[in-house]
């Protein structure tokens, strides 16, 4: 089960316009593109999406399953949206709400066991070795977590988990004020189903909707919840910040070589473009460009994304250009990020701050096809 | 089965031997194009553009990368219920078994396949033109004609025209006559290989010659159909056509592609052209790359120089490298400080560093002087290069080359190196 309901007003104006787990990443893919890819590499073939805020690009993202080889006769990707029923009108009110409303979805499964992920995370992570954990463990829920760098800045709005030698989780707090230590919980847990249900179900009736805070930090004691460690690049897209250095990332060949290269790769919606174009006056340096642009000027440290028409003269610099985004010519845009769709009209200049990126979202009419 | 109004068969069992040895291993409809393309995409897209759900793709010679490239047809839509997508290469019957020997024993051998459909008109294709047509305007014509057969023409310089099948027609289109390269044309309205047939003619037609030796449409269905007053019209198409048969045209119509407004538009959002890609990944350009007049495709990583130029998806162009007017194939790797100018490099070749391409003055193909033509180095897919070797106009490699392939490290001009039969 992928959640994909939530926003989070750190993305800003980004949020505004779809789901995190829609946001564009990486040039061509979106951020659920890797929780999909990494169910689909682990041969989870039966996969549900839960989404309920802004999911209209999310929606047209998964409008087939085929892009990340689901569409089996075993399985398949089902979309679960909030739905007014004779007990329920309401939306989700929280994750464990959202599993609680689709309860019948689990009901009707057959699988022994429950994978529960987030659609906002840059990961790859082989959930079969997981669930051996889980098994090896005889765990009652299994917590993917990361160690993050000593120095990491704001940990504290992080699950913090404290783990004893066993890997067995002995304390869990959400977002505390001081973080106690530097491993955090990576938003993927394992899980019997019947237990799933059972514990989402008790939730329910005392009138709670959290998953974290109502069932992983209030069972701690009485549950085996087990820590695994997850090896090799994790990022949450949580705020703006976050979203810029993520994407940034890519442009360190390390990065690029673990997620464009190495087996298993990462799978996203075709669209069908044609291949990028560089006219004269082109000039690109330590930058990723999609299919489907067209480039005439120069551009730095940049990331492009589909279909991005760059004009004569322009100087792009440490931006992040997100879908058919239409920059006229003699434009200077530094430290931005230019929201998808958009139309920057010819001689303007839009300079952000080094650590502080400008959202560019002008809205302007497209004359030129 | 449901019946179908027109359903289309696109021959792609040819070798294509003048692209050398490009089609060593792979046919040539399966051959890459303007970067993340295959030549089959055009006529393959051309058709779900034109609401043709049901094709019959015949093969022949070497179809193992056709097959993986079409599969079941989903990037062109061609996943149907009813209909879509089939391949059709030759088969064992009781009696007879035989390859197919020309482009109408072809589609009499697949008799069976038309008939399933039951068509009103059937679409004859080829599979190595790029274009964008729209076929139902071509099939309004031949309806508001009450055509038997229409022939897709276009007009072609006159010196030419004896290369193709030229007709005479009337201001309405209606065909007078026929002439199957010709030595004195007397028209210069090519036959671009493009047929409707309606199905009961043809099937008639087909049946009657299936005892013609090597059968084909221009030099025997069509004459036959015309000289029993049949209503055979010409449809007069303008639009961009370029054939790729040649190492020469093919490096061309690569190369049209990077004009700023190319006559051949791959851009457009209304005919859009599908392809089977594996390798969706964007591509990365190094600090110290440069890069002009190109296009490129996904997944590539220049770390070089790279000028007027068509580079596939997923290739590697390593640092002080620099790439001329040059075509590079999916998959490839070039290492550093190469020259490479005026090359055609297939797909999935391993070059070494300090490689040079075009030296030398032109020389005459010594392999075979009427392909290997232009100037070009063509380079067969899966072959590598060694380090420090120096490579002349003309040339062609085929194979894993060492060192001591190249005496004093040079392949000179109109030289080659075929090392068939290794993988």
């Amino acid at each position: 089960m992928v959640l994909a309901g939530g926003t989070n007003n750190r993305m800003g104006e980004l949020s505004r316009k779809r789901a995190v787990a829609a946001m564009p990443m990486a040039g061509s893919y979106r951020c659920i593109d890797f929780a999909l890819s990494n169910m689909s590499n682990s041969h989870i073939q039966k996969v549900a999406v839960l989404t309920q805020y802004n999911a209209r690009s999310l929606n047209e993202h998964l409008n087939s399953s085929k892009w990340w080889d689901f569409g089996r006769k075993q399985g398949g990707l089902f979309v679960l949206t909030p739905t007014i029923t004779a007990d329920n009108s309401s939306w989700y009110l929280g994750t464990a709400d959202s599993i609680y409303q689709n309860l019948d979805f689990l009901r009707h499964c057959h699988e022994p066991y429950v994978i529960i992920t987030s659609g906002d995370c840059v990961y790859k992570l082989d959930y079969n070795k997981v669930l051996e954990y889980h098994i090896d463990k005889k765990a009652d829920i299994t917590v993917v977590c990361k160690e993050m760098p000593e120095d990491t800045p704001g940990l504290s709005r992080f699950g913090i988990v404290k783990m004893d030698d066993e890997g067995r989780i002995v304390n869990f707090e959400e977002k505390p004020l001081v973080a106690q230590t530097n491993i955090i919980s990576a938003g993927v847990y394992v899980i019997r189903r019947r237990l799933l249900m059972e514990l989402i179900q008790k939730a329910h009736d005392e009138g709670r909707n959290d998953f974290v805070q109502d069932i992983l930090i209030r069972y701690k004691d009485v549950k085996k919840i087990f820590g695994y460690k997850l090896e090799g690049y994790w990022s949450n897209i949580a705020m703006i910040d976050d979203y810029y250095k993520t994407n940034m990332d890519f442009l360190k060949s390390e990065v690029r070589d673990y997620f464009f290269r190495q087996y298993p790769g990462i799978y996203s919606r075709v669209e069908d473009l044609p291949p990028a174009k560089f006219n004269p006056g082109s000039d690109i340096r330590n930058s990723l460009i999609s299919s489907g642009c067209i480039l005439n000027g120069y551009v730095e440290n940049t990331i492009l994304f589909k279909k991005v028409y760059v004009g004569n003269n322009c100087v792009i610099k440490n931006s992040i250009i997100l879908n058919d985004v239409y920059i006229g010519d003699n434009t200077v845009i530094e430290n931005c990020i230019v929201e998808s769709r958009d139309t920057i009209r010819a001689n303007s200049s839009y300079i952000g701050e080094a650590g502080s990126v400008r959202i560019v979202d002008e809205r302007n009419d497209r004359y030129i096809l | 089965m449901v019946k179908k109004e027109m359903i289309a068969m696109l021959l792609a069992g040819g070798q294509g031997s003048r692209l050398g040895v490009l089609t060593a291993n792979v046919a040539k409809p399966a051959v890459a194009f303007g970067g993340k393309y295959r030549i089959i995409d055009f006529p393959l897209s051309n058709c779900i553009n034109s609401g043709i759900d049901t094709v019959g793709v015949l093969t022949q010679y070497r179809h193992l990368r056709l097959n993986t490239h079409i599969g079941i047809g989903i990037p062109w839509d061609l996943d149907r219920n009813n209909g879509g997508v089939t391949l059709l290469p030759p088969y064992e019957k009781s009696s007879n078994s035989d390859w197919y020997t020309g482009t109408a024993n072809a589609i009499f051998q697949n008799l069976e396949y038309i008939e399933s459909y039951n068509p009103e008109y059937v679409l004859i294709l080829g599979g190595d033109h790029i274009y964008k047509m729209d076929y139902q305007v071509m099939l309004d014509f031949h309806k508001s004609r009450k055509a038997d057969v229409t022939i897709a023409c276009m007009p072609v310089p006159w010196e030419e025209a004896s290369r193709f099948g030229v007709v005479v027609a009337d201001d309405k289109g209606n065909i007078k006559e026929f002439e199957e390269k010709p030595e004195k044309p007397s028209s210069n309205l090519a036959s671009m290989g493009i047929y409707i047939f309606n199905w009961s003619i043809l099937r008639e037609a087909l049946i009657t010659l299936k005892d013609q030796p090597g059968c084909d449409f221009g030099m025997h269905v069509i004459p036959y159909i015309h000289n029993r007053d049949h209503n055979c019209y010409a449809y007069e198409f303008n639009g961009y056509w370029k054939d790729v048969g040649t190492l020469g045209s093919y490096w061309e119509a690569n190369m049209e592609l990077i004009d700023i407004i190319p006559e051949f538009n791959l851009y457009e959002e209304f005919w859009k052209i599908y392809t089977n890609n594996d390798i969706i990944t964007p591509l990365y350009f190094a600090q110290d790359s440069k890069v002009e007049r190109c296009i490129i495709g996904e997944g590539s990583e220049i770390h070089g120089e790279v000028y007027n130029s068509v580079i596939g998806s997923g290739v590697h162009i390593g640092e002080g490298t620099v790439v001329k007017d040059s075509i590079i194939m999916r998959g490839t790797s070039i290492g550093k400080n190469c020259k490479v100018d005026k090359a055609i490099i297939a797909e999935r070749v391993e070059i070494g560093d300090n490689v040079e391409f075009g030296v030398g003055e032109f020389a005459k193909s010594a392999l075979n002087p009427k392909v290997y033509a232009f100037d070009l180095a063509t380079i067969a897919e899966n072959s590598s290069i060694p380090s420090d070797v120096k490579i002349g106009k003309n040339t062609a490699i085929d194979g894993k080359t060492a060192p001591e392939d190249y005496p004093d490290g040079v392949l000179a001009g109109g030289q080659y190196i075929i090392k068939a039969g290794e993988m």
